[in-house]
């Protein structure tokens, strides 16, 4: 389980695309530094991308993002340092838990962000990342801080990792 | 046969060595990745439901193009060709309180409806003091409606605290009328009630408890034919079922109707439940595709039931049902609910939908109901349980055969705990399963006669020996019970 770590900025704009595409869900990608480090080890987002929800049916509730579009998500970022960690969706006026169908088509090793939006106010933010033995979502410290901030913490996990 | 490098999307790395792509030979898209999956089982669950298809959020593309705009899986494949697993990914909201699902009526701030009168309010206080329920809940609930399949061990407890929760209407089907042996567990009886039609002592029973509640009796049996018309006018339909016919009868029609379908099912000390709603899960035939051989499941009657054990079964029907009245908590889709007494271990387990399920997929190959007795390859009422055109001898027969110079062989294929509750003189014991391998201590009589407790058993032991060559073998009509009940009442039943 890794704990995600993300500017508020970057939650900023996941929270501006929730309050825009409501009363609709929105999704995008969340883009990390890609280090083959251990299973626990945070992954910091360093960028965030709108996908659109191509779910055919009520998107008031669900999204679909095609794989088409995680193909090209994951071809631009082929020959950079990053690499596609996982993926946002809002959850309008409910909260940022998993639900069951989130859980059924969950990956394993994505993290998974959910922010609540209701009406003009885009509310919490979780991280959830799916158990493999168990095929729950756990959730996972999340951790908001100013860009500058973010830098200190991964300088010190870095140096104190040697 | 082609060889190509199939590439692992990173998710699944950790399956397969971390390797991000790997080589693999193959004439078709579907073989190729099988045998990439034979190489690194882990995926296989990752890839692939139970029956062995690939996942429906899993798409293949061949170079460029998804294999699902080719020819899926039997897509040829050429030398270098490159295949890509790529995850779909969705989600959303919980959909019970974003959105109410078709079949449950939504939860109002203030349902319609008069308010709770005086006696309402004291019955349900402990309700009331939970802002979960509250007033609006509690009037929610008087508004529902529940059937109730089957009032028997699973089915009597799931009524009892239904009722006392105060759903409004209470559906019930059952055919039996109450048996001593019923009481162990159906604690919705008494001992006076031996005889009468579970239906009308069930109904005294809810009316006695809370005479708010309204009790529907369906008696007869759920068939095709009728099944649709009894279950439409309810919200919630509770499986408490003791046979696959008419389990795999009530998932489809809750599917065809969009109803959720509250399963529960018990087997001597182990018992399951599930919340089947296809509107935003699996089904049970997503679970079960197809029913087990009839010969393979014995019955509560033939196999035996911890007592307590429906009961707590039957409360978590109950507690999912109000909860989904409710529309409070997690509901258990998706998630299949395995307890064991004997360890007092409950264990959980993931279900997902079948994307090619039969009924409730987006493509499903059947729009309506079948027969069922069919499909689970069970002989039909009118043909009897004694089996089609086998040797047949009554109580009355075999007991004047038996006093005379000539009597047959006793095979008793029952189990040895029911042989102590009550056998034949001279019977010789061989449990069925044991039977093909004991034949030799058969090989000596002449004629044999076969009996169990009711003669279901004995019928297939009676139709093996006759397939193995045995020439004069009959099967006692009834088994012990009807012994008991025409011959030698001195005899206990069970």
């Amino acid at each position: 389980m890794r704990p995600v770590e993300i500017s508020d900025e970057l939650v900023g704009e996941i929270r501006r695309h929730a309050r825009e595409a409501y009363p609709d869900e929105c999704c995008g990608f969340l883009f990390a530094r890609a280090t083959p480090g251990s299973p626990d080890a945070p992954r910091t987002v360093v960028g965030v991308q709108r996908a659109p929800n191509q779910f055919e049916g009520e998107r008031r509730r669900r999204f679909v993002i095609r794989p088409e579009e995680l193909r090209a998500a994951e071809r631009a970022t082929e020959g950079t340092e990053r690499e596609v960690a996982g993926f946002y969706h809002s959850h309008p006026d409910h909260p940022a838990r998993p639900s069951t169908f989130d859980e059924e088509h969950a990956w394993p090793w994505y993290s998974y962000l959910v922010v609540s939006v209701s009406g003009r106010d885009a509310l919490e933010v979780a991280a959830f990342e799916l158990e493999d033995d168990t095929g729950r979502f756990q959730r996972v410290p999340l951790r908001i801080a100013s860009p500058a901030v973010a830098g200190v913490t991964e300088n010190l996990r870095t140096s104190g990792a040697r | 046969m082609a060889k190509a490098v199939v590439k692992i999307p990173t998710p699944l790395r950790p399956y397969a060595g971390g390797h991000s792509e790997v080589p693999s030979d193959g004439a078709d898209v579907g073989t190729l990745v099988r045998n990439v999956a034979e190489t690194y089982p882990g995926l296989k669950r990752h890839l692939f439901s139970a029956d062995g298809k690939l996942r429906n959020f899993v798409s293949v593309y061949l170079n460029d193009e998804d294999v699902r705009y080719l020819s899926r899986d039997a897509t040829p494949v050429r030398d270098g060709d490159v295949v890509s697993i790529v995850p779909a990914i969705a989600g959303g909201a919980p959909a019970s309180r974003a959105r109410p699902q078709p079949a449950v009526l939504p939860v109002l701030p203030n349902p319609p409806g008069e308010s709770l009168d005086r006696d309402e309010l004291r019955r349900y206080s402990r309700h009331l003091l939970l802002p979960e329920v509250g007033v609006a809940g509690q009037k929610r609930l008087r508004r529902s409606k529940v059937l109730l399949v089957g009032a028997g061990g699973l089915g009597a407890p799931t009524a009892l605290y239904l009722a006392a929760a105060g759903v409004g209407e209470i559906g019930l089907v059952d055919v039996d009328e109450i048996e001593l042996s019923n009481l162990q567990r159906q604690v919705l009886y008494t001992t006076a009630d031996v005889g009468r039609p579970k239906l009308d002592a069930a109904r005294d029973r809810l009316e006695a408890l809370n005479p708010g509640v309204r009790v529907v009796t369906h008696p007869g049996r759920l068939t095709a034919e009728n099944a649709l018309d009894v279950l439409r006018p309810y919200e919630v339909v509770v499986d408490g079922t003791d046979n696959f016919p008419t389990r795999y009868l009530v998932n489809d029609a809750c599917v065809l109707l969009g109803k959720p379908n509250i399963y529960g099912s018990i087997y001597r000390f182990e018992g399951q439940a599930s919340v089947f709603d296809a509107t935003r899960g699996p089904c049970y035939r997503c679970l079960y595709p197809e029913p087990p051989p009839p010969d393979l499941v014995p019955s509560c009657a033939e196999a035996g039931v911890l007592g307590v054990l429906p009961g707590l079964i039957g409360m978590v029907q109950a507690t999912e049902t109000v909860k989904l009245l409710l529309g409070v908590g997690e509901p258990l889709i998706g998630r299949l609910l395995l307890y064991d007494a004997l360890a007092m271990r409950f264990r959980e387990l993931k279900l997902r939908k079948n994307p090619s399920c039969v009924i409730c997929s987006a493509k499903p190959t059947q729009r309506g109901l079948i027969d069922y007795p069919a499909f689970c390859g069970v002989p039909s009422a009118e043909v009897g349980r004694a089996g089609d055109g086998l040797p047949e001898v009554s109580p009355e027969e075999l007991s004047s055969e038996l006093s005379g110079d000539d009597p047959p062989m006793l095979v008793d294929v029952r189990e040895p705990n029911e042989w102590d509750i009550v056998h034949l003189p001279e019977a010789h014991l061989i449990p069925r399963a044991e039977l093909p391998d004991r034949l030799n201590e058969l090989t000596g009589a002449r004629r044999l006669v076969v009996y169990c407790r009711t003669g279901g058993r004995s019928a297939q032991a009676t139709r093996l020996l006759l397939d193995l060559g045995f020439s004069n073998v009959r099967n006692l009509t009834g088994g012990i019970t009807a012994w008991a009940q025409k011959v030698d009442p001195s005899l206990p039943t069970y």
